[in-house]
């Protein structure tokens, strides 16, 4: 195993055995291959500097790199986007490790060397993060590579494997030229990500909120600091923020509009669709603090007099996220809300049973106005884990899910 | 007088009342604004008058009077210039000034700039340390209870809190800094020929004079000072939207922290200065002196702000350190963490406090030695940090529009040159007294 910082400064000699120059830089060519070491940037000095292939390299050891090819076969170097220079953008510069799910900065980047058809190829095969890469960038052309080698033998290492590196480059086309890819990132939890995206410079979490697909990043930004979500959507491209907008629970996407500045939220409102805007419009009416604010307009409801089964049959037809299904809200005749039944109940109850006879008591509710306050208290007081909202003759507007509840309580400790 | 009319009375006042809160809603908001936004800048400027500093203001106050306090306003502006530069850097970068430097200058050059950091700073926490044992002195109580209990309280603060609690302690604990305006006040001082001092500049050519302006000017620009505040910035989230608060807050920081000095100068002018007490070395004896000449709440004034400022910045100064070390060589920190998730971090903090505390417990501890030699320290490190800075908020790539104006530039330059040279004077004359003296001696002659 070779390492960057080995190689970075290296002697370099042509197939005369020349001394051609010194090792500037290695580049990658993630659109070709992605982790082979394409090309080598040779500096001479005074003179132009030149660019060595992969498949000139004949040979490879710590300081010292032999061509299999004169120097005048070699091409003079013109700068690349989609070359990604190894000292430049990865030697001290944080990536984010998508295994351990940390933003990490990079001491030193191993290779491994194979032979193949008389060539060496060089592959990245991780980074390290750890202080034996620590020890080598400190001590390399100082100490013996010997003296380096031993001692970091007796280091800890912690290198990140070149598969779960994610680089952060704020720019967004250069990412698509180095074929930086956004899947392991939106494998992610994005309670996680959103942890990765607090870590980074605002520049850099722009870029990332940008290049992800629109679902991800509207859980990664609910789950954002506020004041980092207000600033990242303000900063969006309208369209695109509306986009992602529309992904989030209304309750959630009201939150960050009531944030954003006026004209920013109302430019916003006009780029989401009809029906969705409505719903968000109407939950920004509520004042902030209030249970109009916290409450989700997405919320399932049926008749009392309705089966179990007649029940569970609906819910199978519709297309209903999982999250609202914790509880099912019952109205009567009058379309009044009339009480609420976990769908724990439904799962032990017979098939022919009423709604109504599996109804958890007392009918707690609240009006949109209700304090936060009152809504907390109600949830501790009865351990609730959805709470309706109703209007002024009765009928349920919204709920409010006790994972709200926590939300607001966290933010006021 | 019946019911009826009170009642009518009690509703007129509550609108009065109403009216008057709708009156007066945009001038608290404003005010509240203005709290808000108040920080890191004020923080780091006021932490900046640590017990190292305060003995050089007394020092300054006892053996010239009002002589020097015209150079507070130049420094007042050195101040801003150089602390804005890292406020404005971290706004922009959303970066701390030693993740700036590795990503730009690798790795070797953070490595050592950050272990002459650790160096140094550890010299300045002992130094705080000595200034919480010389404060206590005052109050009868023996540094080898003191100091452990300070060293305890200053860990326990940090390690069980969050960045927004700990920096509203520290807000709090600015206001103490008050303490010396009434210890000012106390000392009855000539006003009149205070402020004519501050805004005539009155230049004398003796070493003595010239050694004290350095080590003023050295004591009030410290480098640490500079990582903290940026890498503070960047705790608290503040975003380019946020510049213009957080210029206030750093002007609102350095012009605070120069009133602080200038009440100090002034209380000790008008009492040690004119009874002649003015060989004093530290804080702590200034406070003693105090007593018979300003009455005893003048000195224990004087000594809590010592104190105050001592256990201020012995909290902030190993907390900054650890910062500094971790964000270069990519540990994790921040007190946002818990112990587990930073290891490293919370370690450096924690064996930076044992070990300053310790030197201080060591019977017969040279405290004078230790104060003036981590300032000595400083001054070294100071140029160095400096001229980073310079590069990289210069730097179109990273700042964008954002780089230094060209006024602002020679305005930076030419308070880098002159602490360099400043800070050059001040290690050399530590270092080598006597030769200095001499210097001043032959250059007396030829003026």
């Amino acid at each position: 195993m070779l390492h960057a910082t080995e190689l970075l400064g290296a002697d370099t000699y042509d197939s005369a055995g020349n001394f051609v120059g010194r090792v500037n830089e290695l580049f990658l060519e993630p659109a070709d291959q992605p982790n082979r070491v394409a090309r080598i940037l040779l500096g001479r000095g005074k003179y132009l500097p030149l660019v060595a292939r992969y498949d000139h390299i004949a040979f490879v050891a710590p300081g010292v790199i032999k061509l299999n090819v004169e120097e005048k076969a070699l091409d003079y170097y013109a700068p690349n986007e989609s070359w990604l220079a190894v000292g430049k953008d990865l030697l001290d510069q944080q990536i984010i490790d998508t295994g351990g799910r940390k933003v990490v900065r990079v001491n030193d980047v191993d290779l491994a060397d194979e032979r193949v058809n008389g060539t060496v190829e060089l592959r990245v095969t991780q980074v390290d993060v750890g202080l034996s890469g620590a020890a080598r960038r400190l001590l390399q052309g100082v100490a013996s590579p010997g003296l380096i080698r031993r001692l970091q033998g007796k280091l800890p290492t912690r290198a990140i494997r070149w598969e779960f590196v994610n680089l952060i480059e704020p720019d967004p086309l250069r990412r698509i030229k180095l074929r930086i890819s956004n899947k392991q990132l939106e494998q992610m939890h994005p309670a996680d990500l959103a942890d990765i995206m607090e870590e980074l410079s605002p520049a850099e979490r722009q870029a990332i909120v940008a290049s992800l697909d629109e679902e991800t990043a509207a859980e990664a930004l609910a789950e954002l600091d506020k004041r980092l979500t207000k600033e990242i959507v303000e900063t969006l491209d309208r369209g695109k923020a509306a986009d992602i907008l529309e992904e989030m629970d209304p309750d959630q996407a009201a939150d960050v509009l009531a944030n954003l500045a006026p004209q920013a939220s109302h430019e916003v409102l006009e780029e989401m669709p009809g029906r969705e805007a409505r719903e968000v419009r109407a939950l920004l009416q509520f004042e902030e603090h209030t249970a109009g604010a916290m409450m989700n307009t997405e919320f399932v409801f049926v008749g009392e007099t309705s089966t179990r089964d007649e029940v569970v049959s609906w819910i199978g037809s519709r297309d209903i996220h999982l999250e609202v299904l914790d509880t099912i809200f019952l109205i009567d005749d009058a379309a009044k809300f009339s009480g609420t039944v976990p769908t724990a109940r439904l799962l032990l109850a017979q098939p022919d049973q009423r709604m109504a006879e599996m109804k958890t008591e007392p009918l707690v509710s609240v009006p949109p106005d209700a304090n936060e306050k009152e809504v907390f208290d109600l949830f501790d007081k009865y351990n609730l884990r959805s709470l309706a909202v109703v209007d002024e003759i009765g009928r349920p507007i919204g709920a409010i899910a006790v994972d709200d509840v926590v939300t607001r309580l966290r933010r006021k400790l | 007088m019946n019911w009826a009319s009170i009642n009518e009375r009690i509703k007129v006042w509550r609108e009065r009342g109403a009216e008057f809160g709708k009156r007066t809603r945009i001038l608290r908001r404003r005010l509240l604004i203005l709290l808000a936004i108040l920080g890191p800048g004020v923080i780091t400027s006021n932490v900046d008058n640590d017990a190292g500093g305060i003995s050089v203001y007394t020092q300054a106050g006892a053996q010239f009077g009002y002589a020097l306090l015209w150079s507070l306003i130049p420094m007042t502006i050195a101040l801003y210039v150089t602390e804005e530069m890292c406020a404005r850097m971290g706004v922009i970068t959303g970066k701390g000034l030693s993740d700036l430097i590795r990503e730009e200058f690798g790795f070797r050059p953070t490595f050592f700039l950050i272990l002459a950091g650790l160096l140094v700073d550890m010299g300045n926490t002992t130094a705080e340390f000595a200034g919480i044992a010389a404060s206590m002195q005052i109050f009868h109580i023996s540094k080898y209870i003191a100091v452990p209990i300070a060293a305890l309280i200053v860990w326990v603060l940090v390690l069980r809190g969050t960045y927004r609690q700990v920096e509203k302690i520290f807000l709090v604990v600015c206001t103490f800094y008050i303490t010396y305006i009434f210890s000012a006040f106390l000392a009855r001082p000539n006003w009149l020929e205070a402020a004519k001092a501050t805004v005539i500049p009155s230049v004398h050519l003796n070493a003595g004079y010239l050694l004290m302006l350095t080590a003023l000017v050295g004591t009030t620009i410290a480098p640490w000072q500079f990582f903290y505040m940026q890498a503070s910035f960047v705790e608290k989230r503040m975003g380019k939207r946020q510049y213009s608060q957080a210029r206030a807050d750093v002007a609102v920081g350095s012009i605070t922290c120069m009133i602080v000095v200038f009440f100090i100068i002034v209380c000790t002018a008008a009492t040690l200065y004119v009874s002649g007490h003015r060989d004093i070395t530290d804080a702590g004896q200034a406070a003693l002196a105090l007593v018979p000449l300003a009455g005893r709440w003048a000195g224990l004034l004087f000594a809590f702000g010592l104190l105050n400022a001592s256990l201020f910045a012995a909290s902030i100064l190993p907390l900054s350190t650890a910062h500094v070390i971790c964000e270069g060589m990519g540990f994790e920190a921040g007190i946002d963490r818990k112990f587990n998730d930073a290891p490293i971090f919370y370690s450096l903090y924690t064996a930076m406090l044992v070990v300053g505390a310790a030197v201080i417990l060591i019977p017969h501890a040279p405290l004078y030695r230790i104060l003036v030699l981590s300032q000595v320290a400083n001054g070294v490190w100071l140029p160095i940090v400096l001229i980073f800075m310079l590069l990289l908020v210069n730097r179109k790539d990273l700042m964008g529009e954002h780089v230094n104006s060209p006024t602002f530039n020679v305005v930076a330059w030419l308070t880098t040159i002159s602490m360099i040279v400043l800070t050059l004077v001040l290690v050399y004359t530590a270092i080598f007294p006597n030769m200095a003296s001499a210097a001043f001696a032959f250059l007396k002659l030829k003026l």
